[in-house]
C-alpha cells in the first residue's frame, strides 16, 4: 500500500486533516502535522490495524528551516504493513505525545528529548534517560561537539536537599531513644 | 665440639623453610587473587570466557568472580566507562579492601578506544588508578590472562 | 496491632550487579518481598555511537555499530549493509545472500547460547554456562576462521562481503552443524524438565500478545506469547524467502514459554544454517559488482590505472550515497533490529539510528514485574535477553 492510499483512508477518519505524501526507496512515507499527530495514531492504531509502534526518533537538518523531523516508524502485523510518520518541528517548537495511543512511546520520546531537546507536550515524565541527570546541553544536535574535554566526575551528586538531610538525621534520632 | 643435632631426637630433618614475610605474603597475594564482578560491555562476555573451561582462570588463582567488591581483591574494568557510570565506578572501587589492584581491559577501559566522543570516560585511570592496561578489542582471553599472570609478577615484586 | 507502622522498603539494584545483565540500575519498592513498583535507569553505557558514526565514512560506521548489540554482532552490521544498500539500490548476488544468511543464523546461536548460560547461571543452574560458553567457542573459531577474530568480524559490508570464504571454512561449519544438535538436547536434559527450573520460571512475568505488541515488543518475547511475527517470514531480506524453515511459537508468554521458543530457535536455525550451507559453493564471488563500493582485487589494482583510481577514492573519501532516509529491518536475536539511515548525499551519514529492542524490552520492565517477587525479576531480565550495549547505545 503506498503513502496516497493510506492518506486516502486516513482523511476521513482525521478532522481537518493536511497530510503529504512523500518520496521513499522502502515503505510507505507520510508527512503529518504536529497538531494531528495523536488524531492519526489513534485512527492508525485502531481503524487501520497498525498495532505497534517500533521507534520514535529524530534528525536535525541544522541549517534548513524547520531543523527537526521526527519520525513514527509503525508496524501493522496483521496487514503485514510498515509506516513512516515523519513530523516536522521548528527550532523551539514542541510535539504532541502519543504515549496515550501507544505506550511504547514513552521512553522513545524522552530519549528524542534527551538527545535533541525537543520538548514533548503532555509526557508525564520528561527528563534524562541516556545521559546523568544533570547534563547540559542535548549531545545529538549538529551544534554540539563530538568530542568534550571534561573531567570524568567521580562522585555522585547528593540526592537528598540539605534541609531533607537533616530532617532525616532528626527521625533517625528520634526512633533510636526507644 | 660435638655436631649440632638437627633431627631432635626424631629420625628425620625437620620440615622448615626460611624465607622473608613480604616474599610469602607476596606469593600469597598474587595466587588467590579475586576478581569482583564488574564487565561492563562487550570485554565482559570475553571475561566470561575467560573463566569457562577453555580457558579456565582459575588455574592462576582467580577461582571466583566475587558479587560483593567487599570480599574481592582485584576489579578488572571490562568494557567503555561512560560519563554516567564513573561514580558508580569509583564507588565501587572504594568499597574494596585493601590491597587492591585493578585490570584495564580492552581498549575503550585503557584510552576510550575507538570511541572518542562526549559519552565515554578516555581511559579509567583518569577515575581509578590502574596497575595493568590490557589492549585489544576485545582482547582475547589469553591476553587477559597475560595480564593477570603480569599482575602476580608485580605483585610479587611489590614492597610490604 | 494498629498502631505497627508499616512502609515500603527501596533497595537499589545497582548499576554493578551481578544480574542485570550488564549496567542497569532498578530501584525497587517492596513490601517484604512483593514488588510494588520498580523504576529502571539505564544510560549507564550510553556510548554516543550514533553521534560517532556522523564523522566516519559510510563503510567505517560497521566496526561502530557491531559494537551495539555486543552478542549480536553481525545481525547489526548486516541491518546497517542492509539499509545503506537499499538506498544505494544494490542488489547481492545469491552467493552473498546465502553466506549472510548463514553468518546470521550462526550468530543467533551464538547469542542463544550466551542468554541460555547467563539465564542458567542467574536462575541458579550454574553449569549451563560452562556448557554453553563451551559451545559458544566453536562459534567463535568460525568467526576467527573468517575474519580472524572472534567477536567484532566486521565481515558483512556494504556492498557484500568484506572477502572470500577461506579454506576449511565448510569443514568446520559442517563439523559445528553435526555437533551441535546432541549439545542442544543436553541443554534440554539440564533445564527443561527441571522441576526447579519450572517452578522458578512458570506463570513468572506474563508478557500476553497485547501487551507485547502495544510496548514495542516484538521478537521471541511476542512470539512466547502467541504472535507469529518474524521478520524473515513477514518482510523477508537477503534470500529468506527461499529458505524452509518454521518460526516457534508459544502461548503461555511467561518465562518458561520464552526460554522454549529460544531453544526451538537454536533448532530451527541450525536447519535453516544447513540448507544456506548447501548453497555455498566454496569459493566465488563475494560482493555485488558496483565498482563504486566494492574495492577491485589487488592484482587489478596493481595493473591497470581504472582499479587503481577506483580503490584510491573508495579508501581516500569514501563511496556518496543518495539522499534519501531508509529503514530495513532484520530479524536480531532479541527481536527486530533496523538502521534509520538518513543521507545527505555525501561520504558521510547524517543520521544513523539503531532501533534497540533491549531498549523496548526493558522499557515494559515495570509493568510486567509488578508484584511479583525479587528473585522473579532476575528470572524475568533474564529471559527479556536485554543486552545494554543495544539498549543504550
Amino acid at each position: 500500500m503506498d503513502a496516497q492510499a493510506i492518506i486516502d483512508k486516513l482523511t476521513p477518519l482525521v478532522p481537518g486533516a493536511a497530510f503529504e505524501a512523500a518520496s521513499s526507496v522502502d515503505f510507505a512515507t507520510l508527512y503529518v502535522p504536529a497538531g494531528q499527530l495523536i488524531a492519526a495514531c489513534q485512527a492508525l492504531r485502531d481503524s487501520l490495524n497498525f498495532e505497534v509502534l517500533v521507534e520514535v526518533t529524530a534528525a536535525d537538518y541544522l541549517p534548513r528551516a524547520p531543523r527537526y523531523e521526527v519520525v513514527y516508524h509503525l508496524l501493522s502485523v496483521s496487514k503485514r504493513l510498515r509506516l513512516r510518520l515523519k513530523v516536522r518541528v521548528m527550532a523551539d517548537g514542541t510535539v504532541p505525545t502519543v504515549q496515550s495511543v501507544y505506550p511504547a512511546a514513552g521512553w522513545l520520546e524522552r530519549e528524542v528529548w534527551d538527545m535533541f531537546g525537543i520538548v514533548f507536550d503532555g509526557h508525564p515524565d520528561l527528563r534524562r534517560l541516556l545521559m546523568p541527570e544533570d547534563w547540559e546541553g542535548h549531545p545529538q544536535r549538529k551544534d554540539y561537539p563530538v568530542q568534550i574535554q571534561k573531567a570524568a566526575q567521580t562522585y555522585a551528586p547528593l540526592e537528598v536537599s540539605q534541609e531533607q538531610f537533616q530532617a532525616n538525621l532528626e527521625r533517625d534520632r528520634v526512633k533510636r531513644t526507644h | 665440639m660435638a655436631q649440632a643435632d638437627h633431627t631432635h631426637g626424631l629420625d628425620h630433618e625437620l620440615p622448615i623453610l626460611t624465607s622473608t614475610v613480604e616474599k610469602v605474603v607476596n606469593w600469597a597475594r598474587q595466587s588467590a587473587i579475586w576478581p569482583a564482578q564488574f564487565g561492563l560491555a562487550c570485554c565482559a562476555i570475553e571475561m566470561m570466557a575467560m573463566v569457562a573451561s577453555r580457558y579456565d582462570v582459575a588455574r592462576f588463582g582467580a577461582e571466583v568472580f566475587r558479587g560483593s567488591p567487599r570480599q574481592s581483591d582485584l576489579m578488572i574494568v571490562a568494557g567503555r566507562l561512560s560519563r554516567k557510570m564513573a561514580p558508580a565506578m569509583r564507588r565501587v572501587y572504594d568499597q574494596m579492601p585493601e590491597p587492591k589492584w585493578v585490570i584495564s581491559m580492552g581498549a575503550c577501559a585503557s584510552v576510550g578506544g575507538v570511541f572518542d566522543n562526549y559519552a565515554i570516560v578516555q581511559g579509567v585511570d583518569q577515575v581509578v588508578p590502574v596497575d595493568v592496561f590490557v589492549p585489544g578489542c576485545p582482547p582475547r582471553p589469553e591476553s587477559l590472562i597475560y595480564g593477570i599472570v603480569q599482575l602476580q609478577q608485580k605483585i610479587a615484586r611489590s614492597r610490604m | 496491632m494498629s498502631d505497627i507502622r508499616t512502609e515500603t522498603m527501596t533497595v537499589n539494584m545497582g548499576p554493578q550487579h551481578p544480574s542485570t545483565h550488564g549496567v542497569l540500575r532498578l530501584v525497587l519498592e517492596l513490601d517484604g518481598e512483593i514488588i510494588q513498583s520498580v523504576i529502571p535507569t539505564i544510560g549507564y553505557l550510553h556510548t554516543g555511537i550514533e553521534k560517532t558514526a556522523e564523522q566516519k565514512k559510510w563503510q567505517q560506521v560497521i566496526p561502530l555499530v557491531e559494537r551495539m548489540d555486543y552478542l549480536g554482532a553481525q545481525s547489526n552490521s548486516l541491518a546497517y549493509a542492509l539499509s545503506v544498500e537499499k538506498l544505494l539500490g544494490l542488489e547481492m548476488p545469491q552467493r552473498v545472500k546465502d553466506i549472510r544468511v548463514l553468518l546470521a543464523e550462526l550468530q543467533r546461536i551464538a547469542s542463544h547460547l550466551i542468554w541460555i548460560g547467563t539465564h542458567g547461571l542467574e536462575i541458579g543452574a550454574v553449569s549451563m554456562l560452562f556448557y554453553a560458553v563451551r559451545e559458544r567457542e566453536l562459534l567463535l573459531n568460525i568467526n576467527e576462521l573468517i575474519a580472524g577474530f572472534r567477536f567484532f568480524p566486521s565481515y558483512i559490508r556494504i556492498g557484500g562481503l568484506r572477502e572470500d570464504l577461506p579454506r576449511g571454512f565448510h569443514a568446520q561449519v559442517q563439523e559445528f552443524l553435526d555437533r551441535f544438535p546432541g549439545k542442544i538436547d543436553e541443554f534440554e536434559g539440564l533445564l527443561t524438565k527441571n522441576d526447579v527450573y519450572k517452578r522458578r520460571t512458570q506463570n513468572v512475568g506474563v508478557i500476553t500478545r497485547e501487551h507485547a505488541y502495544a510496548w514495542g515488543l516484538v521478537g521471541p518475547i511476542a512470539r512466547a506469547g502467541g504472535s507469529d511475527y518474524d521478520v524473515r517470514k513477514y518482510f523477508p531480506y537477503s534470500g529468506y524467502e527461499t529458505y524452509d524453515f518454521k518460526v516457534p511459537t508459544a502461548t503461555e508468554g511467561d518465562v518458561y514459554a520464552r526460554y522454549r521458543v529460544r531453544v526451538a530457535e537454536m533448532r530451527e536455525s541450525l536447519k535453516i544454517a544447513k540448507q544456506a550451507l548447501d548453497r555455498i559453493s566454496p569459493t566465488g564471488v563475494f560482493a555485488c559488482d558496483d565498482t563504486r563500493v566494492v574495492p577491485p582485487p589487488k592484482d587489478k589494482v596493481y595493473s591497470e590505472m581504472e582499479a587503481l583510481i577506483q580503490h584510491f577514492l573508495i579508501y581516500s573519501q569514501g563511496f556518496t550515497v543518495p539522499a534519501g532516509d531508509a529503514y530495513v529491518p532484520v530479524e536480531g536475536p532479541r527481536g527486530e533490529h533496523g538502521c534509520y539511515i538518513v543521507s545527505d548525499g555525501t561520504n558521510r551519514p547524517w543520521r544513523v539510528k539503531m532501533r534497540a529492542p533491549s531498549f523496548m524490552a526493558i522499557q515494559a520492565l515495570p509493568t510486567v514485574v509488578q508484584g511479583g517477587l525479587i528473585a522473579d525479576v532476575v528470572a524475568v531480565i533474564g529471559s527479556t535477553d536485554v543486552v545494554m550495549g543495544d539498549c543504550d547505545r
